[in-house]
């Protein structure tokens, strides 16, 4: 990949493939691992969002009812049609994946993939009732 | 001791970031993003949404959900660049847009919530 | 089955070639052949100029890798059923030089595996006549899977952080790392977590998680790298506390 070999006086040119920039669209699983990396991008975007939120809703019951309008804006209804499945996206392959880096083990055997999943999809809609709750019951 | 410090620890971030990120922005942007704007549920009044963000403990959440996740996106962002575009020449530029953009929307976010 | 299927294989010929170009061949499609099977065949029949790397011809030697029909596969594990009617692409492992025609350059590789330092490395050894270091099935169990790698390279050739970044060490060179810092009878661990968690050492990876998917042996070295990560993690974090740290 890198210097020529150093242990031969004579060797033929290598030929050396460049990596096309738009190698990630030559497979599926390729595109589907940009896509996931993108989740980021929407992750971010929330943080903007929410950020504004709070901001019109510290500044006054004006500022947040013109906030609220403007969610409803078929702008904003896409972008965060489109973020929340990003998003969704995100929170699935990262339960799917988390076995492969948390490997437990109990009484000598390590705990399979998916009871690590599983406990994470678990927690996950835990979390979300409690959140949900929160928002919701005012 | 830590030969190269930063990797590790923004790999840490990024993690955390990422595990916060998948846990609890779903919810928050259905919510806040689809469900009240359209209608399909009620949310929750000016009033008593204000006196919940106001709370010691809501603020310390926010302050959470909003800078884990953007270190999150600058970690994978800048890897995205690097792999995506094949720009790690401008490494000095990407680190600096990501992790100085994290840093940003933290502070701000400190500042809005304090 | 007097049945034939094409094969268009990649040719380059140093000597004379700019850059490789394909050729079609014609081998029998029998049901137990594999690619390999249809190369030896060419070579020994039709065109003895094809050059390419075989050995065992059973799946662990790891010489016979190559892209076939743009996925990384063992040729001796790859059935030409599999790709009726065809025809069938084979060109060398991707992300490597090409040397000629189906062999590529994998220097880069043994330099990193080396670094990587993939022996058991102890800080106190003990004389032969003391005996051997014992090892109950549990903690064989927890480094097994990493040991079954053949160094094949198809994980290389599948991860696109490797063909992107010269610097990264790749899934294999980690993974026997891995399996070496979980073998109980390896106090080397420290060592190699100096030289790997350099900048590109495995902060590289990305976790596109194809290596695994391409792996004959199902080593799953994105698990033993994300694993590695999290280890990396932990020991950074414990070099601040103040019994120093490090061993």
């Amino acid at each position: 990949m890198n210097e020529p070999s150093r242990h031969t006086t004579f060797h033929p040119r290598w030929y050396r493939e460049r990596m096309s920039t738009y190698w990630w669209l030559w497979r599926w699983k390729y595109l589907r691992f940009v896509l996931r990396e993108m989740s980021s991008v929407c992750v971010a975007w929330f943080v903007i969002f929410t950020m504004m939120q709070v901001r019109a809703l510290l500044r006054g019951q004006a500022d947040y009812a013109v906030f609220q309008e403007w969610l409803r804006s078929p702008l904003l209804l896409v972008l965060n049609t489109v973020s929340f499945f990003f998003v969704l996206y995100h929170a699935i392959t990262w339960f799917n994946l988390a076995p492969t880096a948390m490997v437990l083990r109990l009484g000598g055997k390590r705990v399979p993939d998916f009871a690590i999943a599983g406990a994470n999809y678990a927690a996950w809609i835990f979390a979300t009732a409690v959140v949900a709750w929160f928002i919701l019951r005012g | 001791m830590a030969k190269r410090p930063n990797e590790p620890f923004f790999w840490t971030l990024f993690s955390m970031g990422g595990i916060v990120a998948a846990f609890f922005i779903p919810v928050h942007l259905f919510l806040f993003g689809l469900a009240f704007p359209l209608g399909w549920l009620q949310g929750p009044s000016y009033v008593n949404l204000l006196a919940l963000v106001k709370l010691p403990l809501t603020r310390i959440y926010l302050f959470v959900l909003c800078s884990l996740p953007l270190f999150h996106w600058a970690h994978r962002f800048k890897y995205t660049l690097y792999d995506g575009l094949q720009i790690k020449h401008l490494n000095e530029v990407i680190n600096t847009f990501c992790y100085g953009g994290a840093i940003v929307g933290t502070v701000l976010a400190a500042y809005l919530l304090w | 089955m007097a049945e034939m299927i094409q094969l268009e294989v990649a040719r380059y010929s140093p000597e004379k070639d700019a850059e490789p170009s394909f050729q079609t061949y014609e081998a029998p499609l029998r049901k137990d052949w594999v690619v390999l099977d249809a190369l030896n065949h060419i070579k020994d029949q039709v065109d003895g100029s094809l050059t390419f790397r075989w050995s065992c011809r059973m799946g662990i030697c790891g010489s016979c890798g190559m892209t076939v029909n743009g996925e990384p596969k063992l040729t001796c594990a790859t059935f030409l059923t599999d790709y009726a009617p065809g025809p069938v692409r084979v060109e060398p492992l991707k992300n490597f030089p090409v040397v000629r025609d189906l062999v590529v350059e994998i220097t880069d590789f043994l330099e990193k595996l080396q670094k990587v330092k993939p022996w058991l490395i102890r800080k106190d050894d003990k004389p032969m006549s003391e005996g051997e270091f014992l090892q109950t099935p549990e903690e064989m169990d927890r480094y097994k899977q990493f040991s079954m790698c053949i160094n094949c390279l198809l994980c290389y050739a599948a991860c696109p952080v490797y063909g992107l970044d010269p610097l990264f060490s790749g899934p294999a060179a980690i993974a026997l790392a891995q399996r070496y810092n979980m073998d109980s009878r390896d106090q080397g661990a420290g060592e190699r977590l100096d030289l790997l968690s350099q900048s590109e050492g495995i902060w590289g990876c990305t976790f596109v998680g194809e290596c695994t998917e391409v792996c004959p042996k199902h080593v799953d070295p994105a698990g033993a790298i994300q694993q590695y990560k999290l280890t990396a993690a932990m020991e950074w974090f414990k070099s601040f506390l103040p019994p120093g740290g490090n061993p």
